[in-house]
């Protein structure tokens, strides 16, 4: 009986393999499309999880196309896709193995591919040749994928050290410069940084990561029961900076300048105004763009907060006091050409515990790959 | 008489053998095992270690002669590793990674794998404080695949998520609660669509479902924490069956034995559902026996709790008398351990089981009139996760290590 089994089933498995493996174009490109249509509130799971069985019978050769389908699909889809190339590798390793090396290296070199599908055939190539993270990596210290580029810079940052226990300390400044200039990282600019202080030179974090470091601030609107987050006051209907508003127990109160010398570009709002309780603050900014870009706007805060971009709502969220950190919130939104008008609602509660006195922000805009965008009318080189 | 014969046999096998961990406290989200045959020792019971990627909080799960267990890596938390190992040799039978589709910020203590994954004995669900909650069959293929943040975009925790998911039924019960978008959901483990989703109090919560066994399988209930009290229903419809509504912990789970909870409410109170689905009896109420962080445990009459300052509560589950306390404290070279404790204690063959923060894990002699550590052993690394217990081992992880302690 369990012979009979057994014979059944590694003949369903045998021909589910010889069928995959014969999946023509066609078929395979309408298995990738079944799998990128699954959606939210698994919509489309059922069909993805028949199709996903079909792709990951397929052979190594199959890899390429489906590193390649990553590029338009949504992040639940390219998990289907991950995985079944994981398991496509794993198969082929066991059982031939090798991967189709020549064939990631190229996948792997054009950049137009989605930076994690790229790091994912890096990792895959990494197994099938072992000479290609040292014959690759020192190439992509500019890479469109974050991963690929930390391992570039972790390289340059060691080094550098390398260079400074030579007693060479032109060459590791240079090498440090070259690593500060692809790190994203909030790690390893921390560590950069140090050295090249160390030796004498100046980082400017702000400009490196893009933080706005120059507002308008009001407040305090009233967020008593934190109400105030819902409830729009006047500077979300419209923003004039000679504007005099009612706040909140019939303070009168206006827009004044801000500009914070914090270097994570950190804006203490209880300090800059008072560290009013059940309050709200708006802190707008403007940036000037020369051409229509997709950017990223990141957030940190301990706050409640909305943030619109040229009036355009791009997320709200309540939290209070459950830690700040750099890149907290990520939105993306498009800069149009000219004066593009940033306005972030930060509110403060009524809570009174030590911990829970911080009201600030910090907002950096960057690319998706968090390299610095910097407004045209910026101070500076 | 043959047949009385045999069950007994096969009773008394399966106790000393045990049986498989499948959710966080086991499969019956106790804490207890069957085991009768758990080394105390420990050191000279380490059967093997193996290395682990990245970080992780969550605990190993068992199935068969496998163990799964969930890590998190990357700068920012966002790879999502699932790790499956051979029982008897240690050995890595498979790993699958993801990519987070959600949040991954988290404090520093916790990581993304902090959630202990679940199984229905067929498939194993992989859950992350991104909320990302993956579905494998045994082997590592995929079979479905959530995001719960990128379905519901404010449903994170800056501070991290914890709660782990358990199954009932065919249902598995997931708790996504916070102080933006709290949500309680019952999902068809065959599909991953959602059988039911709750809007729960909107606060924070690391506490993770309760199961409750029914006089048969099919009257099984889940029951969900929060700040608010508790909410029993059913796993199929999510039909609230009862409520307890006073303020309970956020942090440390009910504890359930035997039809009776353990809740960390007003300190720890027991409580015994009303078969009838009204409002679940209070049995007692002690004040002293609240837990701080670890999940109290109930285990042969008695209810276990750790308070702060790593002090051990021993009451009686009958009227939650204090019986004794002890320090969870040895002396690890010329200094007394610390009395830090995350991981939930979990117990088998008359003793708890339970580590420190350090990695010192202590073997606590189960009853008697006062407390006693028999035993300990320090593993030297940071350990938050709770350990497992299945089929005569217990499964202990650090973030760089899996542990497996048998009797040779």
């Amino acid at each position: 009986m369990l012979l009979r089994f057994t014979l059944r089933a590694g003949c369903g498995v045998a021909l589910l393999l010889a069928v995959s493996a014969m999946l023509s174009g066609a078929e395979l490109s309408e298995t990738l499309k079944t799998i990128k249509s699954v959606g939210p509130e698994g919509k489309g799971n059922a069909q993805a999880a028949a199709a996903w069985k079909q792709l990951a019978a397929g052979r190594a050769s199959s890899i390429p196309t489906i590193l390649a389908a990553l590029d338009d699909a949504n992040p639940l889809a390219a998990n289907y896709l991950r995985n079944a190339i994981e398991t496509i590798a794993q198969r082929e390793l066991q059982q031939e193995g090798k991967l189709p090396a020549a064939e990631l290296e190229a996948f792997l070199k054009e950049t137009r591919h989605e930076p994690r599908a790229r790091r994912l055939a890096f990792d895959l190539l990494a197994r099938a040749d072992k000479t290609a993270p040292d014959r690759l990596i020192p190439g992509m210290l500019n890479d469109s994928s974050v991963e690929l580029r930390r391992d570039a810079v972790q390289r340059l940052i060691a080094q550098g050290d390398k260079q400074f226990a030579q007693q060479k300390p032109d060459d590791a400044k240079a090498t440090f410069a070259a690593a500060l200039a692809g790190a994203r990282d909030d790690d390893q600019v921390q560590i950069i940084k140090k050295r090249l202080e160390g030796l004498g030179e100046k980082v400017d974090l702000p400009r490196h990561f893009g933080f706005l470091m120059t507002w308008q601030l009001v407040a305090p609107f009233d967020n008593t029961e934190k109400k105030g987050l819902n409830t729009v006051y006047p500077p979300e209907q419209g923003i004039d900076l000679n504007a005099e508003y009612e706040g909140k127990e019939g303070m009168k109160i206006r827009w004044s300048p801000h500009t914070t010398d914090n270097e994570y570009g950190i804006v203490d709002v209880a300090k800059a105004l008072s560290s009013f309780k059940g309050a709200v603050s708006y802190a707008t900014t403007e940036f000037v763009s020369d051409k229509e870009q997709p950017v990223e706007l990141r957030l940190g805060t301990p706050n409640s907060w909305k943030v619109w971009l040229n009036g355009e709502l791009l997320f709200s969220r309540e939290e209070y006091h459950r830690g700040m950190s750099l890149d907290q919130y990520k939105m993306r939104g498009t800069l149009h050409p000219g004066r593009n008008v940033i306005l972030v609602k930060v509110c403060q509660n009524e809570q009174k515990e030590e911990w829970a006195q911080r009201w600030q922000f910090q907002l950096r805009v960057c690319d998706a790959a968090g390299t610095a965008v910097l407004s045209a009318d910026r101070a500076g080189k | 008489m043959r047949a009385l014969m045999t069950t007994l046999i096969l009773a008394a096998t399966l106790c000393l053998a045990g049986a498989d961990w499948t959710q966080f406290r086991g499969a019956d989200t106790s804490g207890v095992a069957p085991d009768q045959n758990l080394p105390i020792e420990i050191g000279p019971s380490i059967a093997w270690t193996t290395e682990l990627p990245g970080r992780g909080l969550s605990g190993p799960i068992v199935v068969g002669n496998r163990v799964y267990l969930t890590a998190s890596s990357g700068y920012a938390q966002d790879r999502l590793h699932v790790l499956c190992f051979d029982t008897d040799s240690g050995k890595p039978l498979w790993e699958r990674q993801f990519w987070a589709t959600g949040r991954t910020m988290c404090h520093p203590k916790m990581s993304n794998a902090t959630p202990t994954p679940a199984s229905d004995g067929e498939r194993i669900f992989a859950f992350y404080s991104s909320n990302d909650l993956i579905c494998l069959d045994l082997d590592g293929n995929l079979q479905w695949f959530r995001g719960l943040n990128h379905d519901y975009q404010n449903a994170s925790n800056s501070l991290g998520m914890s709660s782990s998911p358990i199954v009932v039924g065919d249902t598995l019960i997931v708790q996504v609660e916070n102080d933006s978008q709290s949500l309680a959901f019952g999902i068809d483990v065959a599909t991953g669509e959602n059988r039911w989703k709750h809007d729960r109090p909107v606060m924070v919560n690391w506490t993770s479902p309760i199961l409750l066994r029914g006089k048969s399988r099919s009257d099984d209930l889940a029951v969900l924490q929060s700040g608010k009290g508790l909410v029993a229903v059913q796993p199929r419809t999510g039909a609230e069956v009862w409520r307890y509504d006073e303020p309970c912990d956020t942090i440390p789970s009910a504890a359930v034995t035997d039809g009776v909870l353990y809740a960390p409410s007003k300190g720890l109170t027991a409580l015994q559902p009303d078969a009838q689905g009204g409002s679940p009896k209070v049995l007692w109420q002690e004040s002293r026996l609240k837990p701080i962080t670890p999940t109290a445990i109930a285990y042969d009459a008695r209810v276990y709790s750790i308070a702060s300052s790593g002090v051990l509560h021993c009451a009686d589950t009958a009227n939650g008398k204090g019986l004794w306390q002890m320090r969870l404290m040895v002396e690890i070279g010329d200094k007394p351990s610390r009395g830090m404790f995350s991981a939930t204690p979990v117990a088998a063959g008359g003793h708890l089981y339970i580590v420190n923060e350090d990695g010192v894990l202590m073997v606590v002699k189960a009853g008697g009139e006062k407390g006693e550590i028999v035993a300990h052993h320090e593993f030297g690394e940071t350990i938050l996760a709770s350990p497992a217990i299945a089929n005569g081992a217990l499964y202990l992880r650090s973030d760089q290590h899996l542990w497996k302690i048998a009797r040779r």
